[in-house]
């Protein structure tokens, strides 16, 4: 077979190539060339090849950090996803009632990671917080500044108040998708609602499903800011995730070859684990695909 | 099933969808109920399933008020001009699944029952996939299987066609009469082409802006359109019209100052007045059928060519003239072409728009 051949069109991609570079590669570059080397000083570095990444992957601090994440990360999904279904399941369909819920669903959505941290530490304090000072009135002895369980189940709380509307609001959009037809044709069938749910909705939600899926994975893994700013990682190692970990390394300690190391070893997880998901979700069943 | 709307009405808010209107559809017969978009045909559909409440009015199955009765109590089965299926649900468990939801029907009657219909809509072969996986054509199969298979005594499709392109249409739409020839349901077939009420037969029903304008058996329908309206809604491309005068005793209509065509036989009893005239576009030729027939000296505007047809969109002064000729004819806009109109072939409808003569069934 004769192709054609035209050396311009490399042209034409030159400026995503430019782009792409700076704003990804060569960072990226950076990172690599820290991770295989240990900087003694401005001039003076050795080549210390897998030294460095060694060294992380026997690591105590780090397996039980990224022991952590895992947790948290799968406590988010579990609920989030359920919930947010929920949420856009009891939400009202058309009217001001609608456009009103869906305003004050969105509003943490609007607010900085770190004020929400801030909010909920001062929300959370046994002293004038209104939830710490209503718990402890209860009878509850809680206290996320010293007791573990009580701070992972604030950050976790936490997250679950800033971001599960993210997925009420996927949620809802893709059920407003649905023609109505399809409820028609349920209700002569003589399917129930549950029946509807599982039978169409949820089928029908997959595609926007799979998105908020694949958003809250990656956020809730690079968690950092608001338990930075609520707990500092504490009590203990308690809320160290695996970014406040990497900061402590990198700028705490000021090991920039482990730190650099654990970078790539870090977004590796994240690439890998957002493959995984895509791809069991996408085989799971081609009835309705995302959209490409 | 014998399915009647007594004095039925649908309105929403200052909204009227449906005026107060009476019907009895034919019972085990095939009922069209024809009429452009936003005529009601949906509006009534739904009515007559008992998904909504009418503002007024009954509707009577079989003599008993089912009134405000639910939908999930009424037997009956719809299809939509949306490709209803259950997205993760196979081909077979699609057809399957009102006969499991009825309940008490034993897995080897559900098999036969699935593999019998899909057997006669031709997509035994796509058993086994969902829905995703299928063309247009084949889920549109698929829900109209799904329908059939639960036999129910009343069988709503609200244009079922209309989303499929020409080809995959007219195949269906051959099998469709077919399909329901041989059952005791009442159908109810919810159109906007004239084409499809024709090829469908049984008995037509006109809506038009929320009311009833027409009903009868198909062909009387077509043949005697009870006024202009019905004679536009119930021709593609509709009707061409022209207001005339009739004078004298020469049996003429005066179209335009030089034109006057010659009345048939069937016009000859119309007393002087003003009528409007209508001719089908498919009875406008480019040769003379008869030796009777009035040329009639247009200018082209425009040839539009659909399908096999060929629609020539012309003027004669005032006067617009829209031919449907067999085959593929080039005209070039501007040019001058003679059309033929039989006038045995002219329907006529008085001031008030009510039918005052029309053709006789040979002629037409």
């Amino acid at each position: 077979m004769l192709k054609t051949y035209n050396n311009k069109a490399w042209l034409l991609v030159l400026p995503v190539v430019l782009c792409v570079a700076f704003s990804a590669i060569i960072p990226l570059m950076t990172v690599v060339n820290y991770s295989v080397q240990d900087i003694l000083g401005p001039d003076q570095k050795v080549f210390v090849g897998t030294e460095w990444f060694q060294l992380v992957m026997r690591d105590p601090e780090l397996h039980a950090a990224l022991g952590r994440q895992v947790l948290f990360s799968a406590a988010v999904l579990a609920i989030q996803i359920p919930l947010g279904i929920l949420l856009a399941l009891a939400l009202p369909a058309t009217g001001w009632r609608s456009s009103l819920s869906l305003v004050l669903l969105a509003m943490p959505l609007l607010i900085p990671q770190n004020v929400v941290g801030t909010i909920w530490q001062i929300y959370g304090r046994g002293d004038i917080g209104l939830a710490g000072a209503a718990l402890t009135k209860l009878g509850v002895n809680y206290n996320y500044t010293g007791n573990s369980m009580d701070a992972w189940l604030t950050v976790l709380v936490m997250d679950i108040w800033h971001w599960t509307p993210l997925i009420a609001l996927l949620a809802f959009a893709g059920l407003r998708a649905i023609p109505e037809a399809y409820y028609q044709a349920a209700r002569i069938d003589g399917a129930s609602r549950f029946a509807v749910f599982r039978f169409i909705q949820l089928p029908k939600l997959r595609g926007v499903l799979l998105i908020g899926l694949l958003l809250r994975f990656m956020d809730s893994f690079m968690i950092y800011t608001e338990p930075f700013v609520l707990t500092g990682g504490g009590p203990g190692n308690a809320t160290t995730f695996l970014s406040q970990y990497l900061t402590q390394k990198a700028v705490g300690q000021f090991d920039l070859g482990p730190a650099a190391a654990f970078s790539l070893i870090y977004f590796l997880i994240i690439l890998l684990a957002c493959f995984v998901f895509y791809s069991l979700l996408q085989n799971a069943g081609p009835a309705e695909k995302a959209p490409h | 099933m014998q399915l009647q709307l007594d004095g039925i009405s649908k309105g929403l808010g200052a909204d009227i969808h449906i005026y107060p209107l009476s019907l009895s559809l034919q019972a085990g017969k095939i009922n069209v109920l024809l009429g452009q978009t936003r005529a009601g045909k949906t509006t009534l559909m739904r009515l007559m399933a008992g998904l909504d409440k009418p503002t007024g009015g009954r509707v009577l199955a079989d003599g008993v008020d089912v009134t405000g009765v639910s939908v999930r109590r009424r037997n009956l089965a719809m299809v939509y001009q949306q490709f209803v299926n259950y997205p993760a649900f196979s081909v077979f468990e699609n057809i399957a699944s009102p006969l499991r939801l009825a309940g008490k029907i034993g897995e080897q009657e559900i098999r036969s029952r699935v593999e019998a219909v899909a057997e006669k809509l031709h997509i035994a072969h796509l058993l086994k996939r969902l829905p995703g996986e299928l063309s247009g054509g084949q889920q549109q199969r698929t829900a109209m299987a799904r329908a059939l298979v639960k036999q129910a005594p009343l069988l709503l499709l609200d244009e079922p066609l209309v989303n499929l392109d020409y080809k995959l249409r007219e195949e269906l739409r051959a099998e469709l009469k077919e399909l329901f020839s041989n059952s005791n349901t009442t159908v109810v077939y919810a159109t906007t082409e004239p084409q499809e009420a024709l090829l469908l037969g049984g008995h037509t029903i006109v809506l038009d802006a929320g009311r009833l304008l027409q009903q009868g058996p198909t062909l009387e329908v077509f043949h005697h359109p009870a006024n202009q309206r019905v004679a536009e809604v119930f021709s593609d491309p509709p009707m061409n019209l022209f207001p005339s005068t009739l004078r004298g005793q020469t049996r003429e209509a005066h179209l335009a100052s030089d034109i006057a065509i010659p009345l048939g036989a069937h016009l000859h009893g119309l007393a002087k007045a003003n009528y409007t005239l209508g001719v089908r576009p498919s009875h406008v030729r480019l040769q003379p059928h008869s030796p009777v027939d009035y040329p009639l000296r247009c200018e082209v505007d425009l040839a539009e060519i659909s399908g096999s047809d060929t629609y020539l969109h012309t003027r004669h002064g005032d006067i617009n003239l829209v031919a449907q000729l067999a085959g593929v004819h080039e005209l070039a806009p501007g040019s001058n072409v003679s059309l033929y109109i039989n006038p045995a072939e002219v329907f006529a409808f008085d001031a008030q728009g009510q039918l005052a003569g029309s053709p006789q069934r040979s002629a037409a």
